[in-house]
């Protein structure tokens, strides 16, 4: 099997009546969509994409809300040898300005020459356009034409070589420098493979999935995993679920799901909001797997999921972990399926002062519970190495390296950031951690990046935000994230500085910062802090230093409440 | 301003925004501005069922249902 078209067309001629995706909506009915069906819409948007003069090898960003229409869109550009790369769209929080000046600046580096959208969405899709950029039709999803018979032979698809770029990821990030990871045909089977294997991975699965396909975690563990390996799919839109996220329960004891990912996050959320009378009846004993992803793994969450939904079926083997990471197409590890995840008990003073993994020399001395994120794909290598660049010895703290046969292809039109990603062969996650009997454990990032519901955001990126805030001087702001047990992920602090010490100007000053920062980036404030001349500590090069400024905050905040 | 009002603004100023001197004017808009993010909502929709007895179901928290303090305590007043 040399590339996505054939993959499909090979599970047409098998499994053409059975259901590929259940999709479901809020207030409406279950829409199951067969691999006939899926692949006729796809052929109705290839064939509107050929209309369009879109040629293969190009790229075809989508923006659309959760639907069939996205479905056919990300298959039909696939069918049609195109690359497509699903984006978020507007939503009512983001500011449409700033949308805009993303989608233009995505459009400068990424340059396709088709975006498929909404009807709603059109004029706001045209607006970020520029003269002269590389856009060469703006399709409106819903006016593709009446889906016809296959003719498989007659699409570009089939022609595309295993080492051509099938998709292009985006990270998340809150700039328009957005990072497009491209991915070859022929990686992306080579980690559906081995994951797939570490999984035991077989038709009589069922994904339940409520994440984002703009995401790594959403598009391949969610989407193309699933569909490709004729194992049903059953999809929820992320923002049904995080209104009522019991809808996971439900679809999982209605379709016997088998398998789901979830940021860390979410099983704190789920324990938290979920009332019983809205999961009565609920049989969560088919989940094989409910796999934390993507955010830091805590024990601690597995624990409060598992006490929430023990009585409805969930076993605690069925908690589990990986770390995955887009340049690795997904998956880096994956823990052992049918048992739970190893905890490994260490010394917080030597984590901390040694960046080495021990356990506490005597009981009682202060530890932390640090939870496997599994062993390594049988396709991929982990190393861990120091500032060096050796290799570090088990349990001693240093950058995760990786490699292995699924690799990026490159960060698309980027090759200055590609080389910068690899040192020696081998690519540099930038996350800390240590190896201990050929287990993983992630502790922590290089860079300050702050980690939020599932979504990464450099505190820089925020910081430049709240300069854009009149009262508030450049370099005279700080972001960081705190770890917030209860919700299981960080909280997202800003400090600013100001002339004033007027307080209800601080407070005017608070409120626009964070309505400004809201509207502007993916994530929500929790603390906002304005505060007069001087709070904030520099380093002696005047650099801002956000931990010794976190402890600061962390000081006040007990001692005073919050303000 | 009304006893529902003041209960609102009181958890929404104390637990989701963590300000609790802020002032929450009752007809500023919340959900449009962002000022309660999605994660938030769900535990206002906890909260106006705990303090209440009101249900306020997972479809209807959205800006069209309520954006304000007073039209939130409408609909908890036209559901007691």
């Amino acid at each position: 099997m040399t590339n996505f078209a054939e993959r499909l067309k090979a599970l047409h001629v098998r499994t053409a009546e059975r259901v590929a995706v259940y999709l479901q909506f809020s207030g409406r009915d279950d829409l199951p969509l067969t691999y006939d069906q899926l692949l006729r819409g796809a052929n109705a948007c290839a064939q509107t994409l050929k209309r369009q003069g879109i040629q293969p090898g190009e790229v075809v960003v989508l923006i659309l809300q959760h639907g069939e229409d996205l479905i056919y869109s990300f298959w039909g550009a696939v069918l049609q040898g195109a690359i497509p790369s699903i984006m978020p769209f507007l939503t009512e929080k983001l500011s449409p300005e700033r949308y805009r000046a993303e989608l233009s600046a995505l459009i400068s580096v990424t340059r396709p020459a088709a975006i498929v959208t909404y009807p709603e969405f059109e004029t706001e899709v045209r607006a970020a356009l520029r003269h002269g950029d590389s856009v060469r039709s703006v399709i409106v999803a819903q006016r593709v034409e009446p889906q016809t018979g296959i003719d498989f032979d007659a699409l570009a698809g089939f022609a595309r070589k295993p080492e051509d770029i099938v998709l292009l990821q985006h990270s998340s990030g809150t700039t328009g420098l957005q990072k497009g990871v491209a991915l070859s045909h022929q990686s992306v089977f080579n980690q559906l493979d081995a994951y797939g294997r570490s999984l035991a991975l077989d038709e009589g699965d069922v994904v339940v999935s409520w994440l984002p396909l703009y995401h790594d975690m959403g598009l391949i563990a969610g989407f193309l995993m699933p569909i490709l390996s004729g194992v049903p799919l059953v999809l929820m839109s992320p923002f049904d679920w995080v209104r009522a996220p019991y809808r996971l329960m439900q679809s999982v004891s209605k379709y016997r799901g088998t398998l789901t990912w979830l940021p860390n996050f979410a099983y704190n959320f789920c324990a938290q909001k979920i009332r019983d009378r809205h999961i009565e009846g609920v049989d969560l004993s088919s989940w094989r797997a409910a796999i934390n992803c993507s955010e830091p793994v805590r024990w601690e969450s597995h624990q409060v999921f598992y006490e929430r939904f023990k009585d409805y079926g969930l076993r605690l083997e069925a908690l589990q972990t990986s770390y995955a990471m887009a340049e690795n197409v997904f998956g880096v590890t994956q823990s052992q399926l049918g048992s739970v995840p190893v905890v490994d008990e260490i010394d917080r003073e030597a984590f901390m002062s040694e960046r080495v993994a021990k356990s506490p020399s005597e009981a009682g001395r202060p530890s932390i519970k640090m939870m496997s994120s599994g062993s390594p794909l049988e396709n991929v290598k982990v190393k861990v190495i120091g500032e060096d660049g050796r290799e570090l010895s088990e349990r001693v703290i240093g950058e995760i390296a990786i490699q292995s046969d699924c690799m990026l292809t490159g960060y698309y039109n980027r090759p200055d950031l590609t080389g910068k990603a690899f040192y020696d062969g081998w690519y540099l996650t930038g996350d800390y951690g240590y190896i201990c009997n050929g287990e993983v454990f992630v502790s922590g990032r290089k860079k300050d990046m702050i980690i939020v519901g599932g979504k990464n955001v450099y505190p820089q990126d925020l910081e430049a935000l709240t300069y854009e805030v009149a009262g508030v001087h450049s370099g005279r702001s700080v972001a960081f994230g705190l770890f917030d047990e209860m919700q299981g992920t960080e909280d997202v602090v800003i400090i600013a500085e100001v002339d004033s010490e007027d307080p209800n100007e601080h407070q005017r000053i608070a409120d626009t910062i964070r309505q400004h920062v809201t509207r502007n980036s993916a994530i929500v404030l929790r603390y906002v802090k304005v505060v007069g001349p001087k709070w904030i500590l520099k380093t002696s090069s005047g650099k801002t230093a956000r931990s010794a400024n976190r402890e600061k905050f962390l000081m006040e905040l007990s001692k005073d409440g919050n303000e | 301003m009304s006893d529902v009002i003041q209960q609102l603004s009181a958890f929404i100023r104390t637990s989701i925004l963590k300000q609790p001197n802020r002032v929450i004017g009752p007809g500023e808009p919340l959900i449009s501005s962002g000022v309660i993010d999605s994660f938030s909502l769900m535990d206002l929709a906890l909260f106006v069922e705990d303090t209440f007895g009101v249900r306020i179901e997972d479809t209807e928290l959205n800006a069209e249902t309520f954006d304000n303090l007073t039209q939130l305590a409408s609909l908890i007043e036209s559901r007691k």
